[in-house]
């Protein structure tokens, strides 16, 4: 191939199966992540035409969604729930499919435990009944997010039917602050972009800000491109990558290591690539963020005020302003640092690895949560758990007045127990700010671990940087 | 999947922008493992109160509630990948989603149930806005074949649709079916795979 190609071009010629004259290809899916939320359906399509799965040996499933986060040994006890996941236990074993069931220590978020077990690999395409399945894109493998009628189409023929995506770069050019994180870095390029800039791109994220990033904090990038509009977000590979890999439990082993290493390191944009869209951002622009609206987008440093209706660029923007401010109770030209909060969410696909973690536990250390405050810490699985447990982080949690539960999506979406009570304020490392989203009427904002530590101990909105 | 092919009702309007698919459907109606019936949980927030009775819903007024075409603002269907999204508009009896842009998941689910998502120029979507607006005075004609809107007052607009998709959605093909066609070339790529990428 003569034309210098991007990681996107790369991975997407490579899993090519079929193409139609008017570009419209077969795509191959290297990995399928099933949760139960978004697969009865298909599962029950596959058995309505007496279809099989094509590659069980390729998709992993696990409940998160619907599971409790406390008293696990009684059970679901919501009947709608624990239909859902029995459901799941019951599709597995009859189609085949690996299951980390709810009391399996390998249990938690889909996109926590595929890059954990090594399911997740550079190169690959890798697709899940959920938008963030984007956050695999951290290995340089193509991952997005499709409905329940293409889940069915990837178990049956462990294709789908696709079209290119456009490609979009965005570099973070210079060095982080410090006391800001990856979780301000994608909030700030949300806040860019848009909810709606990413929308039909895939978005390559570069530069220097980006490679100095852990695997952790790659992933939260990637998770939230689904919130720029993108369907999947992508990091080139490289050695932090590829140390993260190395001796996962589904992993290549020793005489394949080299030879897919090598592989690997073929996948980076070649240099003159050409992108339809280019963003840059300067990393020194970047404050600790925090949302105040009910759109991702929605997004201010911490020393900002909450914006007014007049400042939306139309009158579509003003009224949904308007609409957003009445719905968060709050006032244009507010003090972003005076909001109260009720309620602390620490976890999610975004931000519930064990680096997430390690950085609340940081804060927390040796202070205590504030009286008006109920704050839970929600680990992204049972072995980031097990880990956070074994680096004493939990004793740091509970000393300090942290709620430490199970695993689970939780309170993300609030479809098992967890969840806000109409009028509540919460400030959580999750990553969506939707109206209702941790339940109705619940009043969300979004942020870093280490910013919702510190308003857990503050009782407010307040920037982390003066508690360091 | 039901074929699509032409429609004639009055259009809803629901000038919002950025609805997302929580809004569309909440959470905890995301606990079915059906596809139908979902209808009682469409934009259910925007539909009921706190105790879940009814307040004033353009979907739940006379003039619009056999409404088959929604008119709706940009980034429609942002947020999750739920399907239930447009199940549930389905069970309501929608076939046509007109916006000035549409989210990419949700906008691909739609083509697997029989809808029709058109994205216009906000100029566009705002006359048909208007349009709509006029309630049952005001009939709006979609036609996928020649990808035509006829509004009320004899207006044209034509719509762009990708042409592999249109054709699944005239015939009511399944793409299962249609994948399971080309079962050859899947077996050839998985064989070249296991040779060049042994670790897979
Ligand atoms: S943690 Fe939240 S965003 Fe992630 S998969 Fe679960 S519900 Fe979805």
């Amino acid at each position: 191939m003569s034309n210098p190609r991007t990681l996107f071009d790369k991975i997407w010629d490579n899993h090519v199966v079929h193409r139609q004259d008017d570009g419209t290809c077969l795509l191959y899916i290297d990995r399928h992540l099933v949760h139960e939320v978004t697969s009865p359906q298909a599962f029950e399509g596959l058995r309505m035409t007496g279809r099989k799965v094509r590659r069980p040996e390729n998709t992993l499933a696990v409940p998160d969604h619907n599971v409790p986060t406390s008293g696990r040994a009684q059970g679901i006890a919501d009947e709608e729930s624990r239909i859902q996941v029995e459901t799941l236990s019951r599709n597995c074993e009859e189609f085949g499919v690996q299951l980390f069931g709810m009391n399996d220590i390998r249990q938690g978020v889909v996109h926590i435990i595929g890059p954990e077990q090594g399911f997740t690999l550079p190169g690959m395409t890798i697709v899940c009944g959920d938008s963030h399945t984007a956050t695999h894109g951290a290995f340089g493998s193509l991952a997005f997010g499709i409905g329940t009628s293409e889940v069915e189409h990837v178990l049956a023929t462990q294709t789908l039917i696709q079209k290119p995506a456009k490609n979009m770069r965005i570099t973070v050019e210079g060095d982080l602050l410090p006391g800001v994180t990856a979780k301000d870095m994608i909030l700030h390029i949300i806040g860019v972009i848009g909810t709606a800039g990413g929308t039909g791109y895939v978005i390559e994220y570069a530069g220097e800000a980006m490679r100095k990033l852990s695997m952790e904090g790659r992933m939260t990038i990637c998770n939230m491109s689904i919130e720029a509009g993108a369907r999947a977000g992508l990091i080139a590979p490289d050695e932090t990558t590829f140390e993260y890999i190395k001796g996962r439990p589904l992993a290549p082993k020793a005489g394949n290591w080299e030879q897919a290493v090598a592989y690997w390191k073929t996948l980076p944009s070649d240099a003159g690539a050409k992108y339809d869209k280019e963003i840059i951002v300067k990393a020194a622009d970047i404050e600790p963020q925090v949302t105040w609206g009910t759109s991702p987008e929605d997004v201010v440093g911490i020393s900002a005020f909450v914006p007014a209706p007049s400042d939306g660029r139309d009158a579509n923007k003003k009224s949904a302003i308007e609409r957003s401010l009445d719905y968060m109770g709050l006032k244009a030209g507010q003090r972003v640092q005076d909001i109260t909060i009720d309620k602390v969410f620490i976890g999610s696909c975004t931000n519930g690895r064990i680096e997430d973690l390690r950085e609340v536990a940081r804060i927390a250390k040796g202070r205590k949560v504030a009286e008006s405050v109920y704050a839970m810490i929600v680990p992204g699985s049972g072995l980031v758990k097990l880990q956070a447990e074994e680096e004493g982080l939990d004793e740091i949690f509970t000393a300090a007045g942290f709620d430490w539960r199970e695993p689970g999506c939780s309170m993300c979406l609030a479809m098992n127990a967890d969840r806000l009570s109409p009028g509540e304020r919460c400030a959580s490392t999750s990553n969506r700010n939707f109206e209702g989203r941790q339940g109705r009427g619940g009043r969300t904002h979004l942020l870093s671990p280490a910013m919702a530590a510190a308003a857990a101990i503050a009782g407010h909105l307040v920037d982390v940087r003066d508690y360091e | 999947m039901e074929k699509f092919t032409s429609l004639t009702s009055v259009a809803a309007p629901l000038p919002l922008v950025n609805i997302d698919t929580d809004m569309i459907i909440p959470k905890q109606f995301l606990k079915t493992v059906k596809r139908t019936g979902l209808k009682a949980g469409l934009f259910y927030e925007l539909r009921t109160d706190e105790q879940g009775n009814p307040k004033d819903f353009v979907l739940d007024e006379p003039a619009y509630k056999d409404a088959k075409i929604l008119v709706t603002g940009d980034n429609f269907g942002c947020g999750s990948s739920r399907e239930h999204a447009p199940w549930a508009l389905l069970d309501q009896g929608i076939r046509c989603v007109i916006a000035p842009s549409f989210a990419d998941i949700f906008y691909n689910n739609c083509f697997k149930n029989g809808i029709l998502p058109i994205a216009l120029p906000q100029e566009q979507v705002d006359m048909l806005m208007d349009d709509a607006r006029r309630g049952s005075n005001a009939v709006v004609s979609v036609d996928l074949e020649s990808q035509e809107i006829k509004g009320p007052d004899g207006g044209t607009i034509t719509f762009e649709v990708d042409a592999h998709r249109k054709h699944c959605l005239l015939n009511g093909l399944d793409d299962i079916g249609l994948t399971f066609e080309k079962a050859e070339h899947i077996d050839q790529f998985e064989a070249k795979r296991k040779a060049t990428q042994p670790w897979l």
